[in-house]
């Protein structure tokens, strides 16, 4: 019955969230919020679509450039050849992520530690060598990409990109949350744990592993596939910049990887930290932040956000009997 | 119910290393089989060839259940558990970060095994007492003695009708080693299992195996037919009672 009740809550929280952002982008008037909101939000989807993969699993995924570059590239695809809106540029770039996940996890998947992430790595410099050369797109030039008319209730387009984001954060939340507590997040956890002991147990470990990159990598995909319209702008350096892999890595260790309540507040903590950076100081000193904040946490607290805050709880527990 | 596993000429290996060569052994239902051998002589390799683990160079194993022949050679490792075959690996191999029960609930993973989660969560404490006292502890932070427990009980929420069991007594004092062997005897007994069972531990293997193998270098150099023939051949004679063949 407990189960059955947090899922009512969470679905409320989910609708009063979307609301709010709703009401946000009519009442608010300023642009800026929005512009700085969607890279939050952009980043709140990696992260929670990275932990999937790499929290739930323990496969430390490095691709995630290569998923996020795939979506963005996906969405100039197909504006410059079928002028399509921007729901189907999603959609497609979805399919794209689940396809390439696929694909990156029946050649990877069977490679453990730190053999996996390297793969992922030589992923993406393999996708964006590819693209650069693809002239179609635009090439190592890059591109430019006239936005549509923007839809009503919207003013700007930004805003609407911005709820579309928001619309992806709960998407994404409600898949990561499905899957922690049902049996596959069992037993990708006890692939974390031990593989063997998991393999002896039935746990089918190969198809849950490419499962969760499946899933991992058509939510990067799509999460990547709006940046188009946001920048009105791709080229093949930012759109497979190793910045999102680290920050997506970096987000969900930071936030903890044992809930999926985790990679959202290690992207909201490091994105509103680095907007208000690249404002107050300068876009550079971010990266220099990102890293300072992963020692710190390593060292810390291993177990992220997450972890401080049960621990914080036990104690008070504690104290209190 | 008609159970029966028929290892025939079975190699195995790792890279170049041959870990088995042309193993041919049989276990029929309701028998406890006794594998013994030193350490590096293939007993695990062919544990982990039976579940699945590592796939066999050459040869053939067949399940046969209720006349029904099966080539768990082709089979995945979770097909292998769904037909009722359970391997509690060496060295225990736990979720140590989880805790006991949760531990458990991963034993009955499979579809089939989900079903029967309360009968055999129920059994798996009747049977392991000391675990139900420990449900939420961290496995990790379980004796040694426990954790072996813990290991085998994990094994029986898959409803299994074959238990592998590989080195039992690995890590355990002599009292404890005795423990578990006895427990393992109780399973077979009691409930019917069939039990194979790799163990270095001669004499506290043959206190309850019916009959039993001996593996040496990956080859079974005597298969003997009851406990009193295994203690009269001079192989083990030489190799674990000291005697002069």
């Amino acid at each position: 019955m407990k189960s059955k009740s947090t899922g009512v809550r969470f679905w409320i929280g989910a609708i009063l969230f979307l609301a709010a952002m709703l009401a946000a982008t009519q009442v608010i008037r300023n642009e800026y919020p929005f512009f700085a909101g969607y890279i939050i939000l952009q980043f709140v989807v990696l992260a929670v679509a990275w932990s999937i993969l790499g929290g739930y699993a323990g496969y430390v995924n490095f691709g995630t450039s290569a998923f996020f570059g795939m979506g963005v590239y996906t969405a100039v695809f197909l504006v410059k050849a079928t002028g399509a809106p921007l729901a189907v540029q999603i959609a497609a770039a979805a399919g794209v992520g689940a396809l390439l996940g696929f694909a990156v996890g029946l050649l990877t998947l069977r490679m453990q530690g730190i053999f996996f992430s390297i793969a992922t790595i030589a992923l993406t410099i393999i996708i964006e060598t590819t693209v650069t050369n693809w002239r179609f797109v635009g090439g190592a030039a890059g591109i430019q990409i006239q936005r549509p008319p923007v839809t009503p209730p919207f003013d700007t387009y930004v805003q609407m990109l911005f709820f579309v984001q928001a619309l992806l954060v709960v998407l994404a939340v409600a898949i990561a949350r499905y899957i922690q507590r049902s049996w596959i997040g069992r037993g990708l956890q006890a692939i974390k744990d031990d593989e063997l002991a998991a393999e002896c147990t039935g746990v089918p470990t190969l198809r849950l592993k490419l499962l969760a990159c499946v899933i991992s990598g058509a939510l990067m995909c799509a999460a990547g596939a709006p940046a188009a319209m946001y920048f009105q702008y791709a080229d093949p350096s930012s759109a497979f910049n190793l910045n999102y892999s680290v920050s997506a890595l970096a987000m969900s260790l930071i936030g903890g990887t044992a809930h999926w309540a985790g990679p959202v507040l290690g992207a909201i903590l490091l994105g509103v930290t680095q907007q208000f950076l690249a404002v107050t100081i300068s876009s550079e000193v971010n990266v220099l932040i990102l890293g300072i904040m992963l020692v710190l946490f390593v060292v810390a607290a291993p177990e992220g956000l997450i972890g401080l805050i049960r621990k914080i709880g036990n104690w008070r527990a504690g104290r209190a009997t | 119910m008609a159970l029966s596993l028929a290892v025939t000429g079975l190699d195995a290996g790792y890279g170049a290393v041959k870990a088995l060569r042309g193993v041919t052994l049989h276990v029929e239902a309701g028998e406890t089989v006794a594998l013994l051998g030193t350490n590096g002589n293939g007993k695990s390799t062919l544990m982990k060839c039976i579940a699945g683990l590592v796939r066999p160079q050459r040869g053939g194993l067949s399940l046969s259940i209720d006349g029904l022949a099966h080539d768990l050679a082709r089979l995945t490792p979770e097909a292998i558990v769904d037909l009722g075959v359970a391997l509690v690996p060496e060295g225990r191999r736990l979720f140590s970060k989880l805790t006991v029960s949760e531990n458990l609930m991963l034993g009955a993973f499979r579809k089939a095994a989900r079903r029967d989660i309360d009968r055999n969560l129920a059994f798996a404490y009747e049977t392991f007492p000391v675990l139900k006292d420990r449900q939420r502890q961290l496995a990790g932070t379980l004796s040694g003695g426990q954790q072996q427990m813990l290991a085998i009980a994990r094994a029986l929420m898959s409803s299994p009708r074959l238990l592998l069991i590989d080195e039992p007594s690995v890590g355990l004092s002599p009292l404890l080693v005795s423990q578990t062997i006895t427990k393992i005897g109780e399973l077979n007994r009691r409930f019917g299992l069939t039990v194979l069972m790799a163990e270095q531990n001669f004499n506290q293997a043959i206190r309850i195996a019916d009959r039993g193998y001996i593996i040496v270098h990956g080859e079974i150099v005597v298969a003997a037919g009851s406990v009193d023939e295994l203690q009269d051949n001079d192989i083990v004679k030489r190799l674990y009672l000291g005697g002069v063949a």
